[in-house]
């Protein structure tokens, strides 16, 4: 009750909840694309390549999105070609290019920022949300739901079958581009809740526990968005009331609901899959004994 | 006349490794055609360099008589089971109505009607009980019999399947080969890579005969003929030979 009157009260906490449960919603579309696409580890990438284009916009005085976009785009760039032009393997570019790009904006911020200014940025600082903040991330979240509605079905395709896609003329690896895009876009939107550190787990966890539920992915959307939703809003109520870092609240709030879903989904939770199993060989038991 | 497949001067290579040399042949429209030769032999290169999954680095294709290009839309592939995620959330109904994608373009959905008509490429299968199974519950064959479906469901001209027959059990196999032998009644072309020689006669028209390069192309009656089979197997052959003396 109190999280509800203090929610009526102050404006900054209305900032705060739309702000994370937008980020939570676009994140959890984003990630169900970046899971079946096995590109988690790129995800973690795109999200820590952002920090020196956040700098590099400080620096010039313009809004960090611009700069964000531009090494975030780089950095996927760069990624693809060290692994398609040479034997190293993608998660072992991944490792090269994504750090080089964070130790590039570690340093450039230590140039000309005091470090509480990187601590914001790595790790998420949701209650100091301003209201163009809160626009930001609104009209990220509009393209980012307006893009994946346009583009389901080529999405769907090029996600599952992708030499089919590739087959029938789709330019796969423009929507793949298009699709490091939206996810650099939804990690500046992320930056002020959970920070580039912990963006990855809202762009993985809730798709990952909707992946256990259904086998749908339309479904798979609808679920991870609301996941996402759910998190950011107990999360944030949670940090409030034990006075904990809002983005880290957040990130094990959806943890939680990962756990449940591991345990007790009905297909493929542990639980009932491990009591499958026994009935299973009790059956083959029971024939075993009458025969 | 126009060849459902003319292929010049076609030579591919990864990475600097030659793949496929100097690969020319023509194929009539409305024939079941065997990809044939040992492993290795760039069966699956030749399949996937045809509708330019992977770049070539010389040669002209034509399909129909038009550059691949224009014909893209009109040629349903096949993969093999092997590369695909059967554990992607996906139902049965719903991977045969991707064969339908090519033919909306990009902002138009499928609607009533084109589901109506993805179900019933399922029933061509045998396999509508499944509509709603997640594909990766069923077995090996009921994946490829749902993967055709899918190719039928794009009401192609011309169907490229990749060792459709790997693993899979006799009622499929049977199930696919009547189907492909109906496209190929119905006018339409078939290209089917292949390993199994024991079948290879009595399932093709005709067969493309490779090792790197092209060993003998035409009809399955003058291709399976041991001297010039001989001629693509070779190397496997003397090997075996050497063995025996060996043993």
């Amino acid at each position: 009750m109190e999280f509800i009157h203090a929610l009526l009260e102050y404006t900054f906490l209305q900032k705060a909840l739309l702000t994370s449960v937008m980020v939570g919603i676009i994140c959890g579309v984003i990630g169900c694309f970046i899971i079946l696409r096995g590109m988690a580890l790129m995800g973690d990438a795109i999200s820590h390549a952002v920090l020196p284009g956040v700098a590099i916009s400080y620096m010039l005085g313009i809004n960090f999105f611009f700069g964000a976009v531009l090494t975030g785009v780089l950095t996927a760039v760069g990624i693809g070609y060290v692994s398609q032009n040479s034997r190293i393997k993608n998660d072992a570019a991944i490792g090269i290019i994504f750090t080089a790009f964070f130790a590039i904006g570690i340093i450039l911020i230590s140039l000309v920022k005091s470090s509480t200014d990187l601590y914001h940025i790595l790790f998420g600082n949701v209650l100091a949300v301003r209201s163009s903040d809160m626009w930001i991330t609104l009209v990220i979240g509009i393209i980012i739901l307006t893009a994946v509605y346009a583009f389901y079905k080529e999405l769907l395709v090029s996600s599952f079958d992708p030499t089919m896609s590739a087959a029938y003329g789709l330019p796969n690896r423009l929507i793949h581009y298009f699709l490091m895009t939206l996810l650099t876009l939804v990690t500046v939107a992320s930056l002020q809740t959970v920070g580039v550190i912990l963006v990855v787990a809202m762009l993985i966890t809730p798709a990952a526990t909707a992946y256990l539920l259904t086998n749908r992915l339309s479904v798979m959307i609808f679920m991870s968005a609301s996941f996402g939703a759910l998190s950011a809003i107990f999360g944030l109520f949670l940090s409030l009331i034990y006075n904990v870092a809002s983005g880290a609240a957040i990130v094990l709030v959806s943890t939680f609901l990962f756990a449940l879903a591991f345990l007790f989904s009905p297909k493929q939770g542990v639980l009932f899959r491990t009591i499958r199993a026994r009935k299973v060989k009790s059956a083959l038991r029971d024939n075993s004994l009458k025969g | 006349m126009t060849y459902a497949m003319s292929v010049q001067n076609l030579f591919v290579s990864y990475h600097g490794n030659e793949a496929l040399h100097d690969i020319n042949f023509t194929i009539e429209k409305g024939k079941l055609v065997g990809i044939i030769g040992p492993n290795g032999a760039g069966k699956s290169t030749l399949l996937k360099s045809l509708l330019e999954l992977i770049p070539k680095d010389q040669g002209v294709i034509e399909i129909f008589g038009k550059s691949l290009n224009e014909m893209r839309k009109k040629i349903a592939y096949v993969p093999q089971r092997s590369d695909m995620d059967w554990t992607f959330p996906i139902s049965v109904i719903d991977t045969v109505l991707l064969g339908t994608y090519p033919s909306l373009g990009v902002f138009r959905r499928p609607k009533k009607k084109h589901r109506e008509w993805a179900y019933h490429c399922l029933e061509k299968v045998g396999m509508e009980k499944f509509s709603q199974r997640q594909i990766g519950e069923l077995s090996g064959g009921q994946q490829q019999r749902v993967f055709l479906a899918r190719a039928l469901a794009q009401k192609a001209d011309l169907f490229c399947l990749d060792e459709p027959f790997v693993g899979i059990d006799i009622t499929s196999e049977e199930t696919i080969v009547r189907i492909l032998k109906e496209l190929r009644d119905e006018g339409k072309s078939v290209f089917v890579v292949h390993h199994d020689l024991s079948k290879a006669s009595t399932y093709f028209d005709e067969l493309i005969l490779l090792n790197k390069e092209l060993i003998e192309v035409g009809p399955v009656r003058e291709v399976f003929r041991p001297e010039i089979m001989m001629k693509a197997y070779e190397s496997q052959l003397t090997f075996m030979k050497q063995n025996e003396v060996t043993v």
